[in-house]
């Protein structure tokens, strides 16, 4: 159909857009524009004055040539002049010309502010809506300054029209999303929430997304909006399709209405009064039986507006978190949609159901259409409908079915696209961790992750494989059997090579008995990789090596020469060189024991976080906020190596088994180990001097010979202990500074009274150490 | 709410765009470039929706033209799907059959219709007579007041069938 614009059409704008099509290249275009362009300069420059008529074409011709993609910096103060006109049509263009071409000159933005409070006093309704529409468009901080105090008033007036309502509704809207400091609640608020009684749904429809904002940063102010949406909702789910009239879109009534009200119920927990709770119950219930009725018309839209409703009633259901009976009604609606025909309903399914796997009283119930969702993730040929089912398998996974997920994942990831490959080797790392019980299967999946993916695995997730290797003494002998394996393959990855490397530094020894993995095979097997890989590897490489020495002596003359030759000590990088060195001259000149010492076992690493979930959390960004929940419940459970407690470690870690603290916070472990209770003031007597072995008068001379050994080597420590008292030291040095920190721990169960304390010099140390002694600070208890 | 709403033609040229929050020109243009490319990739048969940075975009086919609505995480998919095609039900009625010529050559009356329908990236009236009614009603206005008709011949472009189509057929 030719192309007829309605009222008046500017002719010259029609010549100049087919002009522009008519452009057989870019530059023809360019010249076109430029032409105008400089027709429009001088026109706006004469001297003769410009009708509005003219004055509104050239402005438009502008507007044209600027969303085409070319900078304008002129027709600002035409456009602005266009505002003052009576015409409508010629406001309008200059109203949108503004819109689109914000300018911060501040002349012109007292000009604008100056136009749109004349037409919002004007009285006339199509001006007044105009000047919002452009507040709304712009939502510049000066607008807010000049009017943002104007508008609550418009709003809730008793003559504004309607139209004119529910422009200023979301004009507000804006200016509170942009500058929420300058919309000050006042008496206006109230009247706002009434006007979701409003008879016009038109209002009520503008007014519901104010509310909603504004319910979000101040709940109690609106909460007495909660009563009135349940009751306008109720209305409409229960109107039959007649009677709303122009509000019923393809048979449903208001759907637009209907999921702004159940969003804003989403901003609140569930009502308190259990006659509205009742009311908004029965209204969900309604949703979840009309989606089973048969569609009253065939039409797509009939089915988006009625499932948009559904989809958002489901996801109320899932924040209130309190109503079993729903949450499994709404699972299994969400279920049937699974299976669905049209791509975009399964779609929205799986991407629902993942908040609800979070759900206590719904997570069994998504469990068990685990078959499905695999199914999805295989056959799906839409990717972003396969993203989303790998999300929800990792949303349901718990222990009875992470082994069957994780398999599932790895086999999925064969074949990923690239952009989510990273995402999901974290997920998967993660899973196998949390739920592993067998720890030789969380080491199998980490190696299949590095061997199916290993671009993509980051260093957290292989330095998390290493902790937990070294940690737990089991599974030991396994990962080295199991990487070493690995790295006989004829192209494995580099990361491979690096956990590999380290694995067998640490323990190779434990499948060095067997012919087929004997220490030189081992080496041969990781220096047959040496000369592909990148420089960090090869350092990692050259201390396991230094390590084989010290395992398997009878390595140490191949060793040596590969350490010897010039590509290693006059490597050009200085890392490599000076390993090569160093570990050359400590391999010649240490005796077997000290080389021992320098080169023990790893011991373990003290728990933490794993830093993969705050990478994954970091990668989803702020946006998603129910994978972060996800990612809490999965922390919760994790308990790492409990339990294992190996290595030198102070007497005060051992004993403090219960929780896991971080060891350097915790000053010696005396609060946790020592069994203090709060003794009642009363129970101070003493039945006896406790320390009366000791001799009241002599300081006890007793050297402590293991304690005085911790003590020269160590900062912080235990440095006696026996059944009554435990005596700790931190300490620190800096240059001929030091300070020491002696705490006393009470392990008994009654206070200590007269304790006092005597710290001497003895000898020639007096002469040595100038020494301040501070009294006892006062006692802790725990 | 919605942040943006764009419209384009299968080749990439964009008819119509609308922002609902304050961003560069050169943020603008970067988004668009790159949004653009993203949807012409997709085939027929995938769904209406995908994640693109941190947002949820939404598209639909119509004829020629392309309609593609940003909106964030917690809004609802199938009811902007609805806002879309609501917009162009709009757009039909008031053109008649509108096809994607009528958008190039009335571009402005399109941001007209839009912003009587949608404000702040929110819906502000969803009944289809109410936005025509005040739309025909501002037209009114003006054809009371200037009595000079200039009446648009309808110029044609040769062989570009696919812009006259109306946007139902598909």
């Amino acid at each position: 159909m030719p192309a007829v614009s309605k009222g008046d059409g500017m002719r010259g704008l029609a010549v100049f857009i087919s002009d522009i099509r008519n452009c057989k290249s870019k530059e023809a275009e360019i010249k076109r524009i430029n032409k105008e362009l400089a027709n429009i300069r001088s026109k706006f420059k004469g001297d003769k004055a410009l009708d509005g008529y003219s004055k509104k074409k050239y402005v438009c011709k502008l507007l044209f040539i600027f969303l085409l993609g070319h900078d304008i910096d002129f027709g600002h103060m035409e456009a602005v002049n266009l505002l003052s006109s009576n015409k409508y049509t010629e406001k309008q263009i200059g109203y949108l010309f503004i819109s689109v071409l914000v300018n911060s000159n501040s002349e012109l933005i007292r000009l604008i502010n100056n136009a749109i409070k004349n037409d919002l006093s004007s009285r006339n309704p199509t001006f007044m809506c105009l000047a919002l529409h452009c507040i709304a468009n712009v939502g510049s901080r000066e607008m807010a300054e000049a009017f943002a105090s104007e508008i609550p008033r418009i709003l809730v007036a008793g003559d504004t029209m309607d139209s004119v309502k529910q422009s200023a509704a979301l004009c507000l809207l804006r200016l509170y999303k942009t500058s929420p400091d300058l919309v000050l609640m006042g008496e206006w608020t109230s009247r706002v929430v009434h006007l979701l009684n409003d008879q016009h749904m038109g209002v009520v429809t503008a007014a519901i997304s104010l509310i909603t904002c504004l319910s979000q940063k101040n709940p109690d102010e609106f909460k007495t909006c909660v009563s009135l949406a349940v009751s306008r909702l109720s209305r409409i789910v229960s109107s039959a399709s007649t009677d709303l009239q122009d509000y019923t879109y393809y048979f449903v009534p208001a759907p637009w209405l209907s999921c702004k009200l159940l969003r804003l119920l989403q901003c609140y927990p569930p009502p308190e009064d259990g006659a509205v709770k009742g009311r908004l119950v029965e209204c969900l219930e309604t949703i979840l039986n009309k989606a089973q009725e048969p569609p009253k018309s065939k039409k797509v839209q009939h089915s988006n507006a009625k499932n948009a409703i559904l989809f958002e009633a489901i996801s109320l259901i899932i924040h209130y978190d309190s109503e079993p009976n729903l949450l499994v009604r709404a699972c299994n609606q969400l279920g049937q949609f699974l299976q669905h025909r049209e791509t975009n309903l399964r779609y929205l399914a799986l991407e629902s159901m993942c908040t609800l796997a979070s759900s206590e009283f719904s997570h069994e119930a998504v469990k068990t259409h685990i078959e499905t969702v695999i199914n999805a993730l295989k056959t799906e040929r839409d990717v972003s409908v396969r993203q989303r089912a790998a999300d929800l398998l990792y949303a349901m996974c718990d222990r009875s079915n992470a082994k069957q997920i994780v398999a599932e994942m790895l086999s999925y990831l064969e074949t990923a696209d690239y952009s989510i490959r990273e995402e999901m080797v974290l997920k998967v790392a993660i899973l196998a961790e949390k739920y592993a019980v067998d720890y030789s299967w969380y080491v199998d999946t980490i190696l299949n992750l590095i061997r199916i993916a290993g671009d993509y695995v980051s260093e957290e997730v292989w330095y998390r494989v290493i902790q937990i290797v070294i940690n737990r003494d089991d599974v030991q002998g396994y990962a080295a059997k199991t990487v070493f394996e690995a790295l006989q393959a004829p192209a494995c990855h580099e990361n491979m090579v690096k956990v590999g490397g380290y694995i067998l530094g640490e323990f190779g020894n434990l499948i060095a008995g067997d012919p087929r993995s004997s220490p030189l095979v081992q080496f041969n097997l990781l220096h047959s990789k040496f000369h592909l890989c990148s420089v960090p590897t090869r350092a990692l490489l050259l201390s396991a090596y230094i390590k084989f020495i010290n395992l398997f002596p009878e390595t140490k003359a191949t060793i040596q020469e590969v350490l010897r030759c010039d590509s290693q000590i006059r490597n050009s990088d200085v890392e490599l060189q000076q390993r090569a060195v160093e570990y050359l001259k400590l391999s010649s000149i240490a005796s077997t024991d000290v080389l021992a010492t320098v080169l023990e076992e790893m011991p373990p690493f003290p728990e933490r976080e794993s830093s993969i979930l705050a990478k994954l959390k970091k990668k989803k960004g702020p946006g998603a906020i129910s994978v972060t929940e996800l990612e809490d419940s999965k922390r919760e459970g994790g308990e790492l190596n409990g339990g294992s407690d190996r290595g030198p470690d102070t007497a005060a870690m051992s004993a403090s088994n219960a929780s896991t603290p971080s060891p350097s916070a915790d000053l010696l472990g005396i609060r946790s180990a020592a069994p203090i209770n709060a003794a009642p003031a009363g129970a101070g007597s003493l039945l006896v001097d406790v320390f009366s072995e000791a001799g009241p008068a002599a300081p006890s001379t007793a050297v402590n010979d293991d304690g005085f050994l911790r003590f020269v080597c160590k900062n912080n420590g235990v440095l006696f202990e026996n059944q009554l008292l435990q005596i700790g030291i931190k300490s620190e040095y800096r240059q001929n500074l030091g300070r020491m920190y002696l705490f006393y721990g009470n392990k008994t169960s009654v206070q200590f009274a007269s304790f006092t304390t005597n710290v001497s010099c003895p000898g020639e140390l007096q002469s040595h150490i100038l020494s301040l002694i501070s009294e006892v600070i006062a006692s802790l208890s725990s | 709410m919605m942040q943006f709403m764009l419209l384009f033609s299968r080749q990439g040229k964009l008819r119509l765009q609308k922002w609902y929050v304050p961003l560069s020109d050169k943020e603008k243009k970067k988004i668009t470039r790159e949004l653009v490319q993203t949807v012409l990739a997709r085939k027929p048969k995938m769904c209406s929706f995908l994640e693109w940075r941190d947002l949820k975009v939404v598209y639909k086919r119509y004829a020629s033209l392309y309609f593609c609505c940003a909106v964030e995480n917690q809004d609802n998919e199938l009811i902007t799907l609805e806002i879309i095609h609501r917009y162009v039900e709009l757009l039909d009625k008031y053109f008649g059959s509108v096809c994607e010529l009528d958008i190039i050559f009335n571009f402005e009356k399109a941001y007209f219709i839009l912003d009587e329908f949608l404000l702040g990236g929110e819906a502000q009236e969803t009944s289809k007579k109410n936005v025509l009614k005040a739309i025909e009603q501002a037209d009114l206005l003006q054809e009371n007041v200037d009595f000079q008709t200039r009446l648009f011949a309808g110029v044609m472009v040769p062989g570009l069938a696919s812009e006259s189509s109306g946007l139902f057929q598909n």
